[in-house]
């Protein structure tokens, strides 16, 4: 190609179909640059994060997870309260500061006051056992959500481990093993937990007494075990089901016939591809576990008496309710704005992360 | 080979046959109550079935309720053997009978049988519709479900049938309004019910509608209005059906059918409601099954916060009393109305969309 030159281009006949190439002009600088489409490369780790950074109510989401995050992290170290004591004023129990609306104060405490003391303010009010309520309900949303982050987390190891023997031992092993999964599938989840919540509680108090596990209430326990024993059912059928159809993909058999290793074939092209709909789905059963334990906490089989979880406040709430309700209102924005933030962050992480979805 | 096929299936059938019909004859004899009797009778044609019918759905249908009847047997076994496991029988209490009455209400319970032979004695019961004695009122269990019953049919009903049509229509809307105004604020409200859970829901509008506003009287057995309880029940369910038929519209809408039709001249109208809505309607009928285990579980609570009568209050009560043959029997009660109701679905779906297999 040799350099261009107005004069040199051929004339149009007249009446032929030729160009009259005299009414082009030479692309400049800035527009070639434009034709260059080359993306840097990305992994596909990356390319999933710019997306999910893209979608604003993942972002949003996420940023109120956060906030929530903090707040019940940081927030006992301020507040000067504990969840299950009473309020005290120099050191005595304050039997005026029952049921107290949100951010005043009691007689006692004005007194103390009016004496120049200073007295951190009763955020949330305070529950008719003189507690202050705020504290509450963030140690509420602790149990809440390290609940639902727990058990998820058993789901995942459960159903991982069963899924993928299930899935690569394939044959007989699989069909036993995925029997006994569609059985346990087909069990009414909820009413199982119930029961299951109501036995364990009677058979673990008895077992349970003078150990460490104690602290943690028989009802958390069984609550544990009951997702470790029901509901890690529906991931292992996801593992395994992932697990199959990623085997017999025409590019692990191409890593296979140029003679890769298991490990690698398992590592490099495995594991990354069905990493995604697993970690999306783990992020969404965390919402359903916080539901399922604040309907039991809501029943009366949540956790143990003094400690709070978002679910039982609820629950506590409606002895008064026309009285106080804003005893309601507190714990229930905080159960649908946890749930609500996991499942559009669960949605996004989908819509960034599932290669089936891509475009 | 095709012929010797035939001829080993067809001897199989008969050996099959013979071998229940003379199982069925010594079940005759040997089972006690006639319902037991006829159970083994479906059980066995059932187990004919599959192997007589050479299409699949005929396969399919008898599979799956074979399966069903297998799931009501563990579910009834796990009730069972796990209320068992409970320490305690339920006459120790702090005032123990003396040893002679002990020994008659034993008797009169067969709690001195060993444990098979009570289980086998309880399904036996539950056969013939015996749910056994309630502990803590006396009564008996069966009474109490089916005149609690009707309440929570009625309630669980309206919900299923207005969350139904409601997110139907809406689903339809969103889709046919993509990206508009009115599918962002559908879109928007369902999200956000999808994550409110059902007890906050029902106190919430309790709070609001009966006792703020007063725009509802409370419930009672004289005043009954159902109103708030359905719509507590229906909004979690109605957003989901709403999503499922958005998606599925969607889908339906950017098939050639409905480009072909549209092309060929056929109204709008007929275009939406006998092409696109008929079949996007196959993924709702899935989820009928699940949804109304969830409006079960669901009016468990919001039976509890309407304080209406129903089963649900029936069952928290039982649970808070530890009122252990109350929970079993309703337990298996409601299991057994989820499994069936999951049947139905299924064998619908099957039917209307023959595609799917078990597996």
């Amino acid at each position: 190609m040799s350099e261009y030159n107005p004069n040199q281009t051929p004339v149009k006949r007249p009446f032929s179909l030729q160009l009259d190439l005299k009414k082009f002009e030479p692309a400049t600088e800035a527009e070639k640059a434009q034709h260059e489409t080359m993306r840097e490369s990305t992994t596909f780790f990356r390319d999933g994060m710019r997306k999910l950074f893209k979608n604003p109510l993942a972002v949003g989401s996420m940023i109120v997870l956060i906030v929530i995050l903090a707040t019940i992290i940081i927030a006992p170290m301020i507040v000067p309260y504990t969840y299950s004591g009473m309020i005290t004023v120099d050191g005595k129990r304050d039997k005026t500061a029952k049921n107290l609306p949100p951010f005043t104060y009691s007689k006692m405490e004005q007194q103390a006051i009016d004496r120049g003391e200073k007295i951190f303010p009763h955020i949330f009010g305070t529950d008719e056992l003189c507690r202050d309520y705020f504290i509450r309900v963030i140690y509420g949303a602790r149990v809440s959500l390290s609940v639902g982050f727990f058990a998820s987390l058993i789901v995942l190891i459960i159903g991982l481990l069963y899924g993928s023997i299930a899935g690569y031992a394939g044959g007989r092993t699989d069909l036993i093993m995925m029997r006994i999964v569609d059985i346990i599938y087909s069990l009414p989840d909820t009413l199982m937990v119930i029961l299951l919540s109501v036995v364990l509680d009677q058979v673990l108090g008895q077992s349970l007494q003078g150990t460490a596990l104690a602290s943690i209430g028989t009802n958390m326990l069984s609550m544990f075990a009951v997702f470790g024993l029901l509901y890690w059912v529906g991931m292992a059928r996801l593992v395994r089901g992932q697990i199959l159809t990623i085997k017999n993909n025409e590019y692990v058999l191409a890593a296979r016939a140029m003679g890769a290793r298991p490990r690698r074939i398992i590592r490099k092209h495995i594991l990354p591809n069905c990493m995604s709909v697993i970690i999306i789905s783990t992020a969404l059963q965390i919402p359903s576990a916080i539901f399922t334990e604040s309907f039991l906490s809501f029943i009366g089989l949540g956790v143990q008496a003094p400690m709070p979880s978002l679910g039982s406040l609820a629950n506590a709430a409606r002895q008064a309710l026309q009285a106080y309700p804003y005893k309601l209102i507190f714990p229930a924005v905080g159960i649908c704005l946890i749930v609500l933030s996991f499942n559009l962050l669960g949605d996004g992480l989908r819509d960034a992360f599932d290669p089936k979805l891509r475009k | 080979m095709d012929n010797a096929a035939r001829k080993k299936k067809e001897i199989q059938l008969i050996a099959a046959c013979a071998l229940s019909v003379v199982i069925f004859a010594v079940g005759w004899f040997t089972l006690r109550i006639l319902s037991a009797k006829i159970l083994l009778g479906v059980v066995l044609v059932l187990i004919c079935g599959t192997l007589f019918f050479s299409n699949d759905t005929g396969r399919y249908i008898c599979k799956r309720i074979l399966l069903a009847l297998v799931t009501v047997f563990i579910i009834a076994a796990i009730t069972f053997f796990s209320m068992n496991a409970i320490p305690g029988g339920p006459f120790s209490k702090e005032k123990a009978p003396s040893a002679a009455v002990q020994a008659v209400l034993e008797e009169r319970f067969h709690l001195n049988e060993p444990i098979g032979t009570q289980f086998l004695l309880y399904l036996e019961g539950l056969l013939q519709g015996n749910f056994g004695i309630s502990t803590k009122t006396g009564r008996e269990i069966s009474t109490t479900i089916f005149e609690s019953f009707s309440i929570s049919a009625q309630l669980g009903g309206y919900a299923a049938l207005i969350a139904i049509v409601l997110g139907l229509c809406f689903g339809s809307i969103a889709a046919l309004n993509r990206a508009k105004a009115a599918d962002r604020v559908i879109i928007f409200f369902t999200t956000l019910f999808v994550a409110v859970p059902s007890f906050i829901m029902a106190t919430l509008l309790l709070l609001v509608f009966c006792l703020q506003l007063g725009w509802f009287p409370i419930f009672s057995t004289n005043n009954q209005s159902y109103v708030l309880p359905v719509i507590a029940l229906m909004l979690s369910p109605m957003s989901y059906i709403t999503r499922l038929t958005k998606t599925s519209m969607l889908d339906v809408l950017g098939q050639d059918y409905i480009r072909t039709a549209r092309a060929k001249g056929v109204k709008e109208r007929q275009v939406i409601f006998k092409h696109a809505l008929k079949n996007a309607l196959i993924p709702v009928i899935t989820y009928v099954g699940p949804m109304m285990a969830y409006i079960l579980t669901g009016s468990m609570v919001v039976e509890t916060v309407f304080t209406t009568g129903g089963l649900g209050t029936k069952f928290v009560q039982g649970i808070s009393n530890r009122d252990y043959p109350m929970i079993m029997g309703t337990t298996i009660f409601l299991a057994t109305l989820m499994v069936t109701m999951t049947l139905i679905s299924d064998l619908i779906y099957k039917v209307v969309d023959p595609r799917i297999s078990f597996d």
